[in-house]
């Protein structure tokens, strides 16, 4: 069975990795220290650790203080409270501005599990995609948030880094590179690519491997980097393979698939399905009970490449 | 106080300019901003140690003006100061100007914090303070607050974590004006009594008249010397101070003086 780790997990111990590199890195939880890992930050530098309690707002406003007083400050809360409870205090407060203010959210997705629909983050990448500023990062897997820590860590400006709560496949060995805004091609492949971000990169490599034995040959991108969006390998597999789905732990509203529709539609349009949850809100369940109810699976996947074959011209 | 003249002098100065930009753009905030003139002149003239030819010296201290629909007083002090040339004022809200609506630290020299969306800034100024602390910085950091403002949220998660993380290099101003764009706090939304809530929430609290030199030094040093706790300064102020149409009326809220009425205001401001 394939390794699993949560990006959660990767994002705590990159922290106190820059914790000890960097001593203006500096972390805010709100109360959640404990599920968000921070708390491995905490306990190794407590000076440097504000724990803001229930109130997230004021975390990033703080964070954008700390920023402004030439901090690198690293907010943690789950998704849902991170980017809407905060969402204007993120926008006035950190995109406006242009600080650099790096926001880590766990627990988006469906994959929250039990909690439920209200705890379910399937809006988040929508709400910080459209913010000027805001780069946005889904890493796929340990190794991948790890380094996208670093890197914004080591990059001015908003940053918004997507984990989960579940352990996902590891992907990457430690030799694998983090670019920011490049997207990686894990596979090639001629009939058609899947584009996907967080754990749906391994659905992905999953359906390629269900699909070949239908003699049908995807090619598997990894497009880590939201925004800015790697355009040119993307169009690039469009315009070779002729047809595109996504795939993506978040509504088809608004996330990767919507920016994947909007840069095809402009540069080269070939026939898009879209995986994701299809504008519903969660609901209490297992983790995989809730991948495979919400149709977020390699499964649905090869579905959607046969779907998407048909509407080649 | 003969030392005070000069303040004073300056303070009429800021007024005018607040009056003459404001009428210029034919839009913006001229009462919140006239009640605020005295603290930020005094702020700016006298205690902040800062280096208008250096905005981002880091051992300066900062100014957060929470309340930032009254950016007239803040960008009127600050061109003043010698932050950016005065004529450069009546830009205020035009396109392309560095002088936003509401203030913007992207582009204008002197500006610590993106201000404009109530509740937002005290936040800022904490982090500014926790940053400071950090760095072992005597660095310290003020913030003024509105009145109305303090309806928001916000501005009590940020009252707690001052207290909770003890930031005595923090002091704020409440303008209390009373007066916001619907009518009398009073009215729109009872906040009194807003001396018993601040320090009910820890914070050291000093009441004072927001137009007299003498009480807002002495408030400021009173700040200096509390350990252990943020300060606020409760300032009773006039909203449209300086110029008698305006003053304790709340339709000079967000509403710009006519070319008449700009020079009525100058003609008082002399």
């Amino acid at each position: 069975m394939t390794e699993k780790i949560a990006t959660r997990e990767a994002y705590g111990k990159a922290l106190v990795e820059l914790g000890k590199s960097n001593g203006n890195v500096v972390v805010l939880d709100a109360d959640l220290s404990k599920s968000t890992k921070t708390a491995l930050f905490a306990k190794e530098f407590p000076e440097r650790f504000f724990d803001m309690g229930i109130a997230e707002q004021n975390m990033i406003g703080t964070a954008a203080g700390l920023a402004q007083g030439g901090k690198i400050p690293f907010a943690s809360s789950f998704a849902v409270f991170a980017t809407g409870r905060a969402f204007e205090q993120v926008r006035n407060s950190v995109c406006y501005p242009k600080v650099n203010v790096k926001i880590a959210a766990t627990h988006a997705g469906v994959t929250v599990g039990e909690d439920g629909g209200s705890h379910q983050s399937i809006e988040d990448i929508a709400i910080m995609r459209v913010l000027p500023n805001m780069t946005v990062i889904v890493p796929a897997d340990a190794e991948e948030a790890k380094q996208a820590v670093f890197h914004a860590a080591e990059t001015e400006g908003p940053f918004y880094i997507r984990l989960g709560r579940s352990g996902v496949p590891v992907i990457h060995g430690g030799q694998y590179r983090f670019q920011l805004g490049k997207a990686e091609v894990m596979k090639q492949g001629k009939d058609a690519a899947v584009v996907a971000c967080g754990l749906m990169v391994a659905e992905a490599l999953a359906a390629a491997d269900m699909l070949a034995a239908d003699g049908i040959d995807i090619e598997v991108i990894n497009s880590a980097t939201i925004k800015p969006l790697d355009g040119k390998t993307i169009a690039a597999a469009a315009e070779k393979t002729g047809a595109v789905v996504t795939a993506e732990e978040h509504s088809i509203i608004g996330g990767l698939g919507s920016a994947v529709s909007e840069l095809l539609g402009e540069c080269c349009p070939v026939p898009v399905e879209r995986v994701g949850v299809t504008d519903k809100f969660g609901e209490s369940g297992a983790p995989g009970e809730l991948l495979e109810h919400f149709g977020l699976t390699a499964d649905e996947i090869a579905k959607a490449v046969k779907r998407v074959l048909k509407r080649k011209a | 106080m003969k030392d005070n003249q000069k303040l004073e002098d300056l303070a009429r100065s800021i007024r005018r300019h607040i009056v003459e930009m404001v009428g210029e753009a034919g839009s913006g905030h001229p009462g919140g901003s006239l009640s605020a003139a005295d603290i930020v002149t005094a702020l700016y003239f006298r205690e902040m140690r800062l280096d208008p030819e250096r905005p981002d010296w880091p051992e300066r201290d900062r100014f957060v003006l929470s309340k930032g629909h009254a950016a007239p007083v803040l960008y009127a002090t600050l061109a003043e100061r010698g932050y950016f040339p005065q004529k450069e004022l009546l830009t205020l809200r035009k396109l392309g100007s560095r002088l936003q609506g509401h203030p913007d630290s992207k582009h204008l020299p002197g500006v610590e914090m993106a201000t404009g969306s109530l509740g937002q800034g005290l936040s800022a100024a904490n982090g500014m303070a926790l940053a400071a602390r950090l760095d072992g910085q005597e660095t310290r950091v003020y913030a003024l607050v509105g009145d109305g403002e303090i309806q928001e949220g916000q501005i009590w998660e940020a009252a707690m974590a001052a207290a909770h993380y003890k930031l005595d290099n923090l002091a704020a101003f409440l303008d209390h004006n009373g007066l916001q764009i619907d009518g009398e706090n009073r009215e729109v939304m009872g906040v009194e009594p807003v001396d018993a809530k601040w320090r009910a929430f820890g914070w050291h609290v000093i009441g004072i008249d927001g137009h007299d030199f003498d009480q807002i030094f002495a408030a400021l040093e009173e700040a200096k010397k509390t350990k252990g706790k943020p300060t606020m300064i409760i300032a009773k102020t006039i909203k449209g101070k300086g110029v008698s149409y305006m003053e304790n009326e709340v339709g000079w809220h967000g509403n710009a003086p006519k070319t008449d009425q700009v020079e009525k205001a100058l003609a008082e401001l002399v």
